[in-house]
């Protein structure tokens, strides 16, 4: 492929003169790139996760889950050492091209059997001890400090907050500098938009450091509430309501991104999750903005006639 | 009938019929090879259709922003995709083997219903037409997923009927094959063939045909419910109604937990063929080995609510399905074993059957890995529907149960045709796509580690590198499947003539070496001794 100038590569106004072009150049760096990332460690994720591994997350689930999940990882990985270490051994050292004669008397072995199949539940066992204990945490719903109804739709969700921040209530919809670089043929280069499919014009808002109880549901098909960075996930099923907890550490404030991770339809790609932490004060705050901005849009203007219809 | 004890082994040479001629000859044939043929075509054909519509899939996802497909659209290809390779290409194949082999290494001169065989076979074409029809129709294929979720499926268009119709007619077909095999392992041993000394490709089919029998009236129940909900206002699965979609994830994967293990045992059972062969030595612990797959098809009707971690489920369900998820590692895991214990001591070549199933232990025990992985609630909350999940049923599916089928045909086709085939050539076939599946797959298990969903068409543009590399991979492998047809079509042709033990120098054993290379249209008319 041939040398672009330097004017040509200017990734923010990328308009393709070449499909196949820019493509075959895009191709051609993605392998390097993979490689100079990899090393560098860039973060090639929309959450924490560094491009290539579980995010460690934000709260003390999360980084159960990855311990638990590096656990098993390395587990795996020293079985498969030991395991495909055999088989290269074998494909090396007994070939018939360098003369191997096979031993037709070694048929089965009672013994070995035993053992095979007894070191494997132990190594299980070892792996669900942590993972039971962690279910056991997951599944502790008491006590959440704050409660907030979050209802999926085709295609986007809704957040209902109970207890004190009782009232506050909104949509929470695909941004739409995403929405429109998303549409087909739309010519707009993804790269050019600011978390391009993870953006919403209303993230739901938490405060750290709380217990945070999510009580979910759906209006039409099943949806899944996803964010990568507190270690959940839950369908969405209508009819029913499905509960979960999470506990942003305190220090961690900020914005988490997530998906649907549920086949809703459509736009099931277009609906993402996008959580923005704050400190308990300014949790506050916004609740208290949320709810005067509620009244006054129910409020009637003063001088209107006592029959006028109230807007909610 | 006659089960006399005579010492001929080989075919009635006296055989007048001869094989039919003709359009009749496939559209009426009660013959176990002519129908085995049929479903290998067939089979052949759905994989690249199938194979097709991930291409597009691939291209779409290539890069981030929506350059190709509507969609709608892509959810109708992931959907028809998983239909088509499920129960067009990978259950099909099996069954073909079945019918081809099993009666050979019995020692039978056919199925034991052979009319029935021919129906078989038969719904399948029309099925798919039915199904693949659905593109073509205002409001498109169904797109709701393989998996068929209610309410989401209930918002199918018009192709509805044609969904649950084919899904109906696929699972007919399936159950009939699987009585055939019970029936014809039971009864049409060549005395002497105690089950003990049945060869493990009949052991293992014997056990999936049960699997078979048992679970596929389930899914018939499930789309019927989805029917009747859809059309005739039942509310199964219609909360408004008092109904519970979570019902039908419930008895779908009853269904579907099993069906993946029809998807793996009769691979189980081929490479436990191919490997003793090019070790030349007896496959290590064959009881052992017969307990395993025992063991993994009753654990596989335990563990289905692993598919269903995320759904709201009772704690005490989320550490039974756990556990008995993870407890399946183990029959599995001593099957890797003994086949790695053949190889071990032995004296191996690497003919293309066997390089297909040495790739097989180690990119299917891969996926055994990343499975391994998912059974772990806690940890499964990040992975589920997610690529990561992805990954892992294509690394089973794919370097598991269609290299075992792709090795079994490079093993058993000199023997069906008569000719050897282009060794080069399937060599080439093998390494472009045991090096490329892994480029396609791998990388998909960092994009659902790093929080990428499975069924979207468009994605946000950190997941890009990844995506792409998987796409190249998509593309590579797709295309290096055209060499595996050319190497069959040229075999089939003609080529170096094969002799009966066909591998000359392995070891292979069983009933089917024992016959000329291709085997008479009726073989074993007059059934083998076995000491």
């Amino acid at each position: 492929m041939s040398a672009s100038r330097a004017s040509d590569i200017d990734i923010r106004a990328y308009r393709p003169r070449s499909f196949f072009h820019n493509l075959g150049l895009r191709a051609f760096g993605v392998l390097a790139a993979c490689g100079i990332a990899a090393s560098a460690g860039a973060q090639m994720s929309p959450n924490t996760s560094n491009g290539y591994n579980l995010p460690v997350g934000v709260t003390e689930i999360s980084r159960n889950i990855y311990d638990l999940h590096m656990e098993a990882f390395w587990i795996c990985v020293l079985i498969a050492i030991v395991v495909f270490g055999a088989m290269i051994y074998s494909l090396v050292k007994f070939r018939k091209s360098q003369g191997a004669i096979p031993d037709t008397t070694m048929l089965h072995s009672t013994k070995v059997e035993i053992i095979w199949t007894i070191i494997p539940v132990l190594i299980l066992v070892v792996v669900a001890i942590p993972a039971a204990e962690l279910i056991l945490k997951m599944e502790d719903m008491r006590n959440a400090d704050l409660s907030v109804r979050v209802t999926g739709y085709q295609w986007k969700w809704q957040y209902q907050y109970m207890d004190a921040a009782d009232g506050v209530n909104f949509f929470s919809t695909l941004k739409q500098d995403s929405n429109f670089a998303r549409q087909l043929h739309s010519g707009i280069d993804p790269n050019s938009v600011k978390n391009y499919l993870l953006d919403v014009d209303h993230p739901m808002v938490v405060p750290s450091g709380t217990k945070v109880r999510i009580i979910l549901t759906s209006q039409d098909v099943i949806h899944a509430w996803y964010v990568p960075d507190f270690g959940i996930k839950r369908s969405a099923v209508p009819g029913f309501i499905n509960e979960l907890w999470f506990k942003v550490d305190p220090g961690k404030e900020g914005i988490y991104r997530g998906q649907c991770a549920a086949l809703c339809g459509r736009d099931h790609g277009f609906m993402p999750v996008v959580v923005d932490v704050r400190t308990p004060d300014d949790f506050k705050k916004w609740v208290d903005e949320q709810k005067a901005a509620l009244k006054q849009a129910s409020t009637p203007p003063a001088d209107a006639p006592r029959s006028a219809q109230v807007l909610n | 009938m006659a089960h006399d004890l005579a010492h001929d082994t080989h075919a009635d040479p006296h055989d007048h019929h001869g094989a039919p001629t003709g359009i009749k000859r496939w559209l009426f044939s009660t013959n176990h090879k002519d129908i085995g043929t049929m479903y290998l075509v067939f089979s052949l054909i759905m994989f690249f259709i199938g194979g097709s519509m991930a291409m597009v899939i691939r291209a779409e996802l290539f890069q981030p922003g929506l350059q190709l497909v509507d969609p709608a659209f892509f959810n109708e290809l992931t959907t028809m995709h998983a239909l088509v390779m499920i129960f067009g290409a990978v259950m099909p194949a099996f069954v073909g083997l079945a019918n081809w082999m099993v009666p050979l290494q019995l020692g039978a001169p056919d199925m034991a219903l052979p009319r029935m065989n021919n129906l078989s076979f038969w719904i399948l074409p029309f099925a798919f037409t039915l199904l693949l029809s659905t593109l073509f129709m205002p409001g498109g294929a169904p797109a709701s997923g393989w998996t068929m979720y209610p309410p989401l499926v209930l918002q199918t268009g018009d192709a509805m009927p044609m969904l649950i119709f084919a899904v109906h007619l696929m699972g007919a077909s399936s159950i009939m094959g699987a009585i055939n095999v019970v029936v014809t392992i039971m009864n049409m041993r060549a005395p002497g063939m105690t089950l003990l000394k049945m060869p493990l490709f009949c052991w293992s089919w014997l056990i999936t045909a049960y699997l078979l029998i048992a679970v596929m009236p389930v899914l018939a129940g499930a789309v019927t419910m989805l029917l009747t909900d859809h059309f005739f206002k039942t509310s199964f699965f219609n909360p408004a109604g008092g109904g519970d979609p979570l019902m039908f994830e419930h008895v779908f994967w009853f269904f579907g937990h099993p069906e993946v293990y029809i998807m793996i045992l009769p691979a189980f059972g081929i490479i436990s063929e191919i490997l003793p062969t090019f070790s030349r030595k007896p496959l290590f612990g064959a009881t052992s080995m017969i307990y395993a797959v025992a063991s993994i098809a009753f654990l596989s009707f335990i563990v289905w609510g692993h598919h269903m971690f995320v759904d709201g489920m009772p704690m005490a369900a989320q550490l039974f399905f756990m556990m008995s998820t993870m407890l399946i590692a183990v029959p599995t895991g001593v099957k890797v074993f003994n086949w790695t214990a053949t190889m071990w001591r032995g004296s191996l070549s690497f003919e293309p059957p066997m390089l297909f199933a040495i790739a097989f232990l180690f990119l299917f025990s891969i996926g055994g890995f990343s499975g391994l992985m998912l059974a772990l609630t806690p940890v499964d909350f990040q992975y589920n529907n997610t690529y990561f999940v992805v990954a892992h049923f294509h690394y089973v599916l794919v370097p598991g149960a269609i290299f075992a089928i792709m090795g079994a045909v490079y093993y058993w086709l000199p023997k069906w045709t008569g000719h050897m085939y282009n060794m080069t050539l399937a060599t080439w076939h093998f390494w472009m796509s045991a090096i490329f599946v892994n480029v396609l797959f791998f990388p998909q298990h960092f994009l659902g580690l790093a929080g990428m969903p499975r069924r979207i068409p468009d994605y946000a543009v950190q997941f890009t590198d990844w995506n792409m590399v998987s796409s190249i991979g998509g593309f590579v492998f797709g295309a290096s499947q055209i060499l595996f047809v050319i190497v069959i079509v040229q075999c089939v042709r003609g080529g170096k003539k094969a002799s009966a033990e066909v591998w000359d120098g392995a070891m292979p054993t069983g009933l089917e070496w024992t016959l000329p290379s291709p085997p008479p249209f009726h073989s074993f008319t007059v059934a083998p001794e076995i000491k």
